[in-house]
C-alpha cells in the first residue's frame, strides 16, 4: 500500500505548509502539548464550538489529509486511539460526581465515546462507507493500520483514511504521573536522552494517512508491512520477532537504510533499544523520534509520519540529502507489552 | 487462505444466564433477566429497571478467578471467553495462531468512577490500582493473558456496534492467513457513567422496555459478555467437537446522519445488511430468522424497520429483540447476540420478541411473540447498530450436510 497524503497536529510544526525538518521546537517540562491551527480554516465553525481539542485535532488532520490526497469520499474511515476522548470523558465524570447524578447534560457524554473522531469525519464527509476504531492500548494504531491492509487487499477498498489519535488532559497527566511514568524536575525535550532520571515526556498528537491499494505517481512512501507482537519474553525474543518480520518481507537487516526507534528517555524502557542497537541494529543508521512528539500509546502514527516525510525528502536522518534512503524500519514498544514494526520503502 | 470461517465455540454471560445453557434456558421459557437494580451502586437504583448479571463482584470474582479488585468488565469477559474456548474443543490450541478480538466501550469505568470521587476531592488520593486498567484494550489484556493467547489482541469500540466490528475483524484476520483461531466478541459492565449518559439522552424506558412495539418508550441497559470461537477451513477440519455454523457474511456501514440519532430511512442498516447478504450470496428471501439490533427507542426501531422493509419487502423473516431479555448491553450486545444467532441457526431457534403488544402502523410486519422451533432455518443475520452511525450485521449459515 502506498502513503498518498498525511495530516499531523503534534507538539512539532507538522501540520499545513511547513518545510521538512522545521526547526524543532523545544519544551521545557514533561508536557508536550500539541500546537494547534486555526481550525476555522478547516472545520465549519459552527461545528467548531461544540468539539473538544482532540476531536478538533483529529477532525482537523484528517480532513487536511483527505483534502492533500484530494480524495473526498475515502473507502474505509479507521482511527486508533488508547484513551479516547478523555476530555469529554472527564467532564461528563467530574459533572456526575458533583451533582450527585443529576442535572446532566448529553453532550460530553455522547462526544466522550472512542469512535467520535471517525464518526465525526464520516459525517462531515456524509461518508457511508466502513468505519472502525480500535482501542487497544500502544497497538491502537497498528491495529488500524492491519484493517487498512487487510481492506486493500480483499480489493473492496482502494483507498483508506487511518489516524492514530490520543490527547494529555489535566487530569490524565495528573494520574499517569502518580504511576511514575515522566520525569520529574526540569527536562527539555532536545536532552530527554541525556536526562537519567526516571520516566519519559509525555506527548499527544493526531496523524492520519490516505492508504491508497495502487500506487499515484505521486506518493509519499510505499507502506510495506506492519506487525506487533505481544509482550515478548526476552531480548532474544524481539530480536527473532524483527528478523521474521523482515524474512516475510524477504529481506533482512542489510537492506534496511534507517531505523526509526521508539526510545523515550527512561532507562529501563529503552534497555531493548540500546540491546538492538548493539546486535540486531549494529551496522544500521538508528535515529529516535519521541524527543519530537513524546511519549503515548499512538506516537508509532507520528513515527510513520516522519519516516514518510524522510523518505520524501530524502533525508538521512542526520539532516543530509541522500538519494539511498531504500527502506525504513520503525520499531517502538510502549511500556513492553505491544511492540511494533512498520516497514516503509521508496516509491 | 480459508475461504470459510467457521464458529466452533460459544460462550455468554447477560442478565439472563451465566453460561449458553442458562441463557438458552431463559429465551426458551420467555424468562426476562431485567428488573430493580441491586449491585450497581447508583442514585438511579429506583427508577431505572436493567438486566445485571445476577450475581456480585466477590461472586464474579469467584466465577473469573480475577481477584474481587479488577474490573466486572474484565470478569463478565473472562467468564463468557473460556466458555467460549472451552466449548469448541481445540485440542493443540497452543500450537496454533491464536487471537483474541473483544471490544468494550467504557472498559474499566466501573473502577475508574469510584477512583473519580476521591480524586476529585484531592488530586493526591484514590486508589491506583482503580484505575490502572481504566483503558479498554486494559481489559482485553487481562482476559488474553488468562486464555493464553499471544499472537494476536486487539479491541475495536465502536458503540453499541463493536462486538460485531470485532467479530468481522477476528474473521477477516483468518482469511487473510494470518491467525487460525480467533475468540471474538465483547463485554461491557454496568457502569454509573453509561447509566447517566443514557439518562442525558433521555432514552431510558423507566418500564421493561418493548422493542418494535408501537408504544415504545426506550431502552433498558443491560450487561454481560458474548464470544464466539472462529476457526479456519484446516482447524474445523481437525475438530473433534460439533461446529455450530458458518460466519458467512458481515459489512460494516456508516449511516452519516448524527453522532446519536440513526436515519430516517436507515440508510446504514439497510446497507449493513445489505452488504452481509451479497457477501453470503444470499437474496433477502433466504433469511429465516433476523436478530434486531431493536433497542425499544422510537428512533432506532422506526429506523431499523424502515431499513427491514426496504430491503425483504414482501418476504419478511421472522425476527426479534434479544434486548427484551438481555437489555442492550452495549459494546458486548453484538457478542452476546453472535451466541444466540449462532444457536439459532444450529438448532432452528426463533426467540421471542418479550411484551410486544401492538404492531407499529408504518410497518408491515411484527416481531415473533413465542419460542418456537423452526425446520429449515438456514440462515440468520444479527444487526447491531451505534452512535457515531457505525452500522453492521453478521450473516450465520447452517453448516452444509
Amino acid at each position: 500500500m502506498y502513503i498518498r497524503a498525511t495530516g499531523n497536529i503534534s507538539p512539532q510544526k507538522t501540520f499545513g505548509d511547513v518545510p521538512f525538518p522545521a526547526e524543532t521546537v523545544t519544551y521545557e517540562g514533561n508536557r508536550l502539548n500539541c500546537i494547534t491551527p486555526d481550525y476555522k480554516e478547516i472545520i465549519d465553525p459552527k461545528l467548531i464550538r461544540r468539539m473538544s481539542r482532540v476531536i478538533k485535532m483529529g477532525v482537523a488532520s484528517a480532513m487536511a489529509c483527505l483534502q492533500e490526497a484530494g480524495i473526498d469520499n475515502p473507502d474505509a474511515i479507521i482511527t486508533g486511539t488508547a484513551y479516547g476522548c478523555l476530555e469529554d470523558t472527564g467532564v461528563f465524570l467530574s459533572k456526575m460526581v458533583e451533582r450527585g447524578e443529576e442535572l446532566l447534560t448529553p453532550t460530553s457524554f455522547i462526544q466522550s465515546t472512542h469512535n467520535t473522531i471517525g464518526a465525526q469525519v464520516a459525517l462531515l464527509l456524509h461518508c457511508n462507507n466502513y468505519n472502525n476504531t480500535f482501542v487497544n492500548g500502544g497497538s491502537s494504531f497498528e491495529s488500524s493500520l492491519l484493517d487498512a491492509q487487510m481492506l486493500l487487499q480483499e480489493g473492496d477498498a482502494k483507498n483508506v483514511l487511518v489516524g492514530g489519535i490520543d490527547e494529555i488532559t489535566d487530569i490524565s497527566h495528573a494520574i499517569l504521573s502518580r504511576f511514575g511514568l515522566y520525569k520529574q524536575g526540569p527536562v527539555s525535550n532536545l536532552e530527554l536522552y541525556n536526562n537519567k532520571a526516571k520516566g519519559t515526556i509525555a506527548g499527544e498528537g493526531s496523524a492520519f494517512f490516505l492508504l491508497g491499494s495502487q500506487a499515484s505517481g505521486s506518493d509519499l512512501a510505499k507502506l510495506d508491512a506492519v506487525s506487533t507482537f505481544y509482550k515478548p519474553g526476552s531480548f532474544a525474543e524481539v530480536e527473532q520477532q524483527i528478523e521474521a518480520f523482515l524474512s516475510a518481507q524477504n529481506i533482512s537487516m542489510y537492506d534496511v537504510s534507517l531505523v526509526i526507534a521508539g526510545n523515550n528517555g527512561d532507562a529501563k524502557n529503552d534497555e531493548v533499544y540500546n540491546y538492538l542497537e548493539g546486535s540486531l541494529f549494529n551496522y544500521c543508521n538508528v535515529i529516535k523520534y519521541k524527543y519530537l512528539c513524546g511519549e503515548y500509546p499512538t506516537s508509532s502514527a507520528f513515527a510513520l509520519w516522519y519516516a514518510a516525510q524522510m523518505i520524501r525528502s530524502k533525508n538521512n536522518g542526520a539532516g543530509e540529502h541522500t538519494e539511498k534512503l531504500k527502506k525504513v524500519l520503525i520499531y517502538n514498544h510502549y511500556q513492553n507489552t505491544y511492540h511494533s514494526l512498520i516497514l516503509l520503502s521508496a516509491c | 487462505m480459508s475461504k470459510t470461517v467457521f464458529v466452533a465455540g460459544a460462550g455468554v454471560i447477560s442478565g439472563i444466564g451465566n453460561n449458553t445453557a442458562e441463557c438458552l434456558n431463559a429465551l426458551q421459557n420467555s424468562r426476562a433477566g431485567i428488573g430493580k437494580i441491586k449491585y450497581l451502586a447508583t442514585a438511579h437504583k429506583d427508577i431505572f429497571p436493567v438486566a445485571e448479571v445476577k450475581l456480585s463482584n466477590d461472586e464474579l470474582a469467584k466465577l473469573s478467578g480475577f481477584g474481587p479488585d479488577i474490573s466486572r468488565t474484565a470478569m463478565l469477559s473472562l467468564v463468557a471467553a473460556r466458555e467460549a474456548k472451552n466449548s469448541a474443543g481445540i485440542e493443540n490450541f497452543a500450537s496454533l495462531r491464536t487471537g483474541f478480538i473483544s471490544a468494550n466501550t467504557v472498559g474499566g469505568m466501573d473502577k475508574t468512577e469510584d477512583f473519580f470521587a476521591q480524586f476529585m476531592a484531592r488530586s493526591t488520593k484514590g486508589k491506583l490500582r482503580n484505575v490502572v486498567n481504566h483503558e479498554c484494550g486494559k481489559v482485553t489484556e487481562l482476559v488474553a493473558d488468562e486464555l493464553g493467547i499471544r499472537n494476536y489482541v486487539s479491541t475495536v469500540s465502536t458503540a453499541c456496534s463493536s462486538s460485531a466490528n470485532a467479530i468481522m475483524y477476528g474473521a477477516r484476520l483468518i482469511k487473510n492467513n494470518i491467525l487460525d483461531v480467533v475468540i471474538a466478541g465483547g463485554t461491557d459492565a454496568l457502569t454509573r457513567f453509561t447509566l447517566n449518559g443514557f439518562n442525558t439522552l433521555m432514552i431510558l424506558d423507566n418500564q421493561y422496555c418493548q422493542p418494535f412495539d408501537a408504544n415504545r418508550r426506550g431502552l433498558n441497559l443491560g450487561e454481560g459478555a458474548g464470544y464466539i470461537t472462529l476457526v479456519s477451513e484446516r482447524v474445523a477440519a481437525g475438530l473433534k467437537t460439533e461446529l455450530l455454523c458458518t460466519l458467512s457474511g458481515y459489512c460494516n456501514a456508516n449511516d452519516a446522519y448524527h453522532q446519536t440519532a440513526s436515519s430516517p430511512d436507515g440508510t446504514g442498516s439497510f446497507m449493513a445488511m445489505e452488504g452481509a447478504l451479497k457477501m453470503g450470496g444470499l437474496k433477502p428471501s433466504d433469511i429465516g430468522y433476523i436478530n434486531l439490533h431493536g433497542t425499544g427507542t422510537q428512533n432506532n426501531d422506526n429506523s431499523e424497520g424502515t431499513a427491514i422493509k426496504r430491503l425483504f419487502e414482501p418476504h419478511y423473516p421472522k425476527m426479534s429483540s434479544t434486548k427484551s431479555f438481555t437489555g442492550h448491553t452495549l459494546g458486548a450486545s453484538a457478542g452476546i447476540e453472535a451466541v444466540f444467532s449462532a444457536l439459532s441457526v444450529q438448532q432452528g431457534l426463533i426467540y421471542p420478541n418479550l411484551r410486544f403488544e401492538t404492531k407499529i402502523e408504518e410497518l408491515p410486519f411484527a416481531p415473533e411473540t413465542n419460542f418456537t422451533k423452526q425446520a429449515g432455518l438456514n440462515h440468520v443475520l444479527s444487526n447491531s447498530f451505534g452512535f457515531g452511525g457505525n452500522c453492521s450485521s453478521l450473516l450465520f449459515s447452517k453448516l452444509q450436510a
